[in-house]
């Protein structure tokens, strides 16, 4: 846990200057300024208990300090910000929803809100402020926090994933840009079989990674898990064709992709065997922090997910939305904390910390300067607009973050392309157990 | 004086002793009292969550929400579940193949352990190695040891010319499973070993002394002292065995998180998987449920195995 002194602060300013925005003293003068005008003002001593995910990007987790150090000596707003690993936000958050207290704002992963519309504080004056003042919210972001035409929280940002890869293996394989369709795309991973420089995506329980690509082929073949009614729906020719897509594609791919974890492509990628695969920008990041990798992030390229034979993009999508509780006792503290944070003098900065880790939900945020930094990191600024919710076009909420958590699809995929299954065998189980679920 | 000597001896009448007074008096009614704390300490850390264990499975409980009752279905719903049953078969030969190899290589330990020899109580202390390191840690170092891409054992084969491909430890589902049952045994081992040795400082080495006398071979002596003589100790070090590795979590959850395609989930790691990180209580209750009469099926025979302690030591079978 945190706790903010004035030094503090003016070390996470420092720290900041770097980045070269808007930092220390003049942070706090904006902050200042910002209290005095803004629409929901802090109750008279507000105190906050503010639950994060933990962050992956430390620069991230300055810029994050700074503002709540800048909020809580603008407002004299108590805060008290604290942060678990991203499997324990949930549950905790549930808990909190469920006996009344303990938590102001929880700031969570996919569809955290709508797990329990009924405890949390309607955002829909905060969601129209910002939307009205940042040219609007992506599609993608507003679904995974309204319901009706209600925000059950606010979509901060999402932590996008796209197709990471060198360039001097697809140009070699006879590709001169990446692949934009899915036939394409497995024809140019079949090239780089051929090169010895394959591609690769998990294929085992990982959580982050492997839901990510087989949902987006899933997807892509105009296949879901349930219907917009949450009636089952996988037992269908479309998840047929995903199937037998996937393991033409798998055949190419380095081997042992069915024990990968979230972190093995990252290091196998890396370590220069993997030559294509799909992550966050984490691996990009990594290769321009080590010196000694310098080549390889020269060569390192990332593109958007090829669409696939349904026409429009079909990504997953880690969407990061805050909420605030319904019972918690400072509510106009709470809204003025959100509304803070996404603010251009904050959010913009607070980008830039991430380095491409986070996409803005917001569109005008297109222009930040993150994406122009670095002409790498612009593919990840569309991570809010190609994505679909976890549910896919289910309702979001608890069944679909079970299914998700239970691996569903993922090992559906995998029993077919590991050779355990036949196809209609990995759709029968998998048909099974989406009934348990959404029984 | 006098008085006092005259004075008739007043008697208490005699009565009947009230009820209270035969409760006051009853040596069975104060153990009552001395056994309350513990008592209460076992109701409340031990029956109490497994009762909750046992009600929340009856239950459509997700973290945070108490859930309706509803029967049946959970277990219903698992009767037919075929990740389930997998995990239960996952579960058994994890177990057996685990616990009978650790027995092996434990007793074999043990004996040679047993033997006079240099540096013994250095040997002694060195196979606890395993044991002491944290499973997580150990878990990580087999990770690795077994990685698709970075393992050891294929880059030193490579090396040796033997294989051309990395060998496919963890993506496997063959290779998965003996990888973690390998990491199971090397960790579980020197438990075996150390207890089976402190069973074996406890056999007189009279004994031994007088089937030597008697011409016996060393094969004759460990069939007909050794071993009747540590069974007691054998049954209770193969049933906590057996417990440990039903109940195995940690190994599974570093390695494999129940992949390659559930082919190492175990009941415990399934059990986490829809409780904890899926959110449904409920059914992860029920998948813990389901291993009671496994584990309680390994109690009995620690149980039947202490009862034949008594003969086993010579005495009347009373």
């Amino acid at each position: 846990m945190h706790d903010f002194t004035r030094r503090s602060l003016l070390q996470g300013g420092t720290a900041l200057a770097a980045t070269g925005a808007l930092t220390g003293p003049a942070l706090l003068d904006f902050a200042k300024a910002w209290a005095q005008a803004a629409p929901w003002k802090a109750e008279k001593g507000a105190k906050l208990t503010v639950m994060r995910w933990k962050r992956f990007v430390p620069a991230e987790d300055d810029a994050f300090n700074a503002m709540v150090a800048a909020f809580k000596t603008a407002t004299g707003t108590e805060m008290n910000v604290f942060s678990e690993s991203f499997e324990d936000v949930q549950p905790k958050a549930s808990v909190a929803a469920n006996t009344g207290q303990g938590l102001d704002l929880a700031w969570g992963l996919h569809t955290l809100p709508q797990l329990f519309p009924t405890q949390v504080l309607k955002m829909n004056d905060v969601a129209d402020y910002l939307g009205k003042k940042y040219g609007g919210w992506t599609d993608a972001a507003a679904v995974t926090c309204k319901q009706g035409n209600d925000w059950l929280g606010i979509p901060v940002a999402t932590i996008g994933g796209y197709m990471t890869y060198r360039k001097s293996s697809m140009e070699k394989a006879g590709f001169k840009e990446f692949p934009k369709d899915f036939a394409g795309f497995l024809e140019m991973c079949k090239a780089l079989k051929k090169n010895n420089t394959p591609a690769g995506f998990p294929l085992g329980h990982a959580s982050g990674d492997a839901n990510a690509w087989l949902h987006w082929i899933l997807w892509g073949h105009g296949a879901y898990t349930v219907d917009k009614n949450n009636k089952v729906i996988i037992n269908s020719p479309e998840t047929l064709k995903a199937l037998e897509y996937c393991k033409a594609l798998s055949d190419t791919f380095l081997p042992g992709a069915a024990s990968w974890n979230d972190s093995s492509n990252n290091k196998i990628f890396l370590s220069g065997d993997l030559h294509c695969t799909a992550n966050g920008i984490s691996i990009y990041v990594a290769a321009k922090d080590d010196a000694s990798k310098k080549e390889l992030a020269e060569d390192t390229y990332h593109a958007l997910w090829p669409v696939g034979p349904v026409g429009k993009p079909t990504e997953l999508q880690l969407c990061v939305p805050i909420l605030a509780f319904k019972f918690s006792k400072y509510p106009n503290a709470a809204k003025a904390f959100i509304t803070f944070m996404l603010e251009k003098e904050n959010y913009d900065k607070w980008l830039s910390g991430a380095r491409g880790y986070l996409t803005h939900t917001l569109n005008a945020y297109d222009a930040s300067p993150v994406w122009t930094a670095d002409p790498k990191n612009q593919v990840f600024s569309q991570a809010s607009k190609r994505a679909l919710p976890a549910s896919g076009i289910g309702t979001p909420g608890e069944k679909a973050a079970t299914a998700i958590a239970d691996f569903l699809v993922v090992d559906m995929f995998a029993n077919y392309c590991t050779g355990r299954e036949t196809a209609a065998g990995s759709i029968a189980i998998a048909e099974r157990q989406l009934k348990r679920i959404y029984r | 004086m006098a008085d006092i000597a005259l004075q008739p001896r007043v008697r208490p009448p005699i009565r009947e002793a009230t009820r209270w007074e035969q409760i006051k008096s009853n040596r069975n009614f104060i153990a009552l009292w001395f056994m309350l704390p513990a008592m209460a300490f076992l109701l409340f850390f031990l029956a109490y969550p497994l009762g909750l264990g046992i009600w929340i499975s009856f239950t459509d409980a997700r973290i945070g929400r108490p859930g309706a009752f509803i029967g049946l279905e959970n277990y219903e719903w698992l009767w037919d579940d075929s990740i389930f049953w997998l995990s239960v078969f996952n579960t058994l030969l994890y177990t057996f193949v685990a616990s009978a190899i650790k027995f092996g290589i434990g007793l074999y330990l043990a004996l040679l352990l047993n033997e006079n020899m240099p540096f013994k109580a250095m040997l002694r202390a060195l196979v606890l190695i395993p044991f002491i390191v944290p499973t997580v840690l150990s878990a990580l170092a087999f990770w690795w040891i077994f990685d698709s891409q970075f393992s050891i054992i294929s880059w030193s084969l490579k090396e040796m010319g033997l294989i051309t491909e990395n060998i496919n430890f963890l993506g496997d589902v063959y290779w998965a499973r003996a990888c973690v049952i390998f990491a199971n045994i090397w960790r579980g081992v020197p438990f075996v070993a150390i207890t089976l040795l402190a069973g074996l400082q406890t056999v007189s080495p009279s004994l031994y002394e007088a089937a030597t006398l008697d011409g016996a071979t060393r094969w004759q002596m460990f069939r007909n002292i050794t071993y009747p003589l540590l069974t007691p100790i054998i049954a209770v070090v193969m049933t906590f065995s057996v417990l440990f590795t039903f109940t195995d979590f940690q190994l599974i959850w570093a390695m494999t998180r129940g992949g390659p395609v559930n082919s190492t989930h175990l009941m415990a790691t399934l059990s986490y998987q829809r409780a904890i990180i899926g959110g449904v209580l409920g059914e992860g209750a029920a998948i813990s449920n389901a291993m009671i009469p496994f584990l309680l099926a390994a109690i009995m025979v620690s149980w039947f195995g202490l009862q034949r302690r008594k003969w086993q030591q010579g005495e009347n079978n009373d």
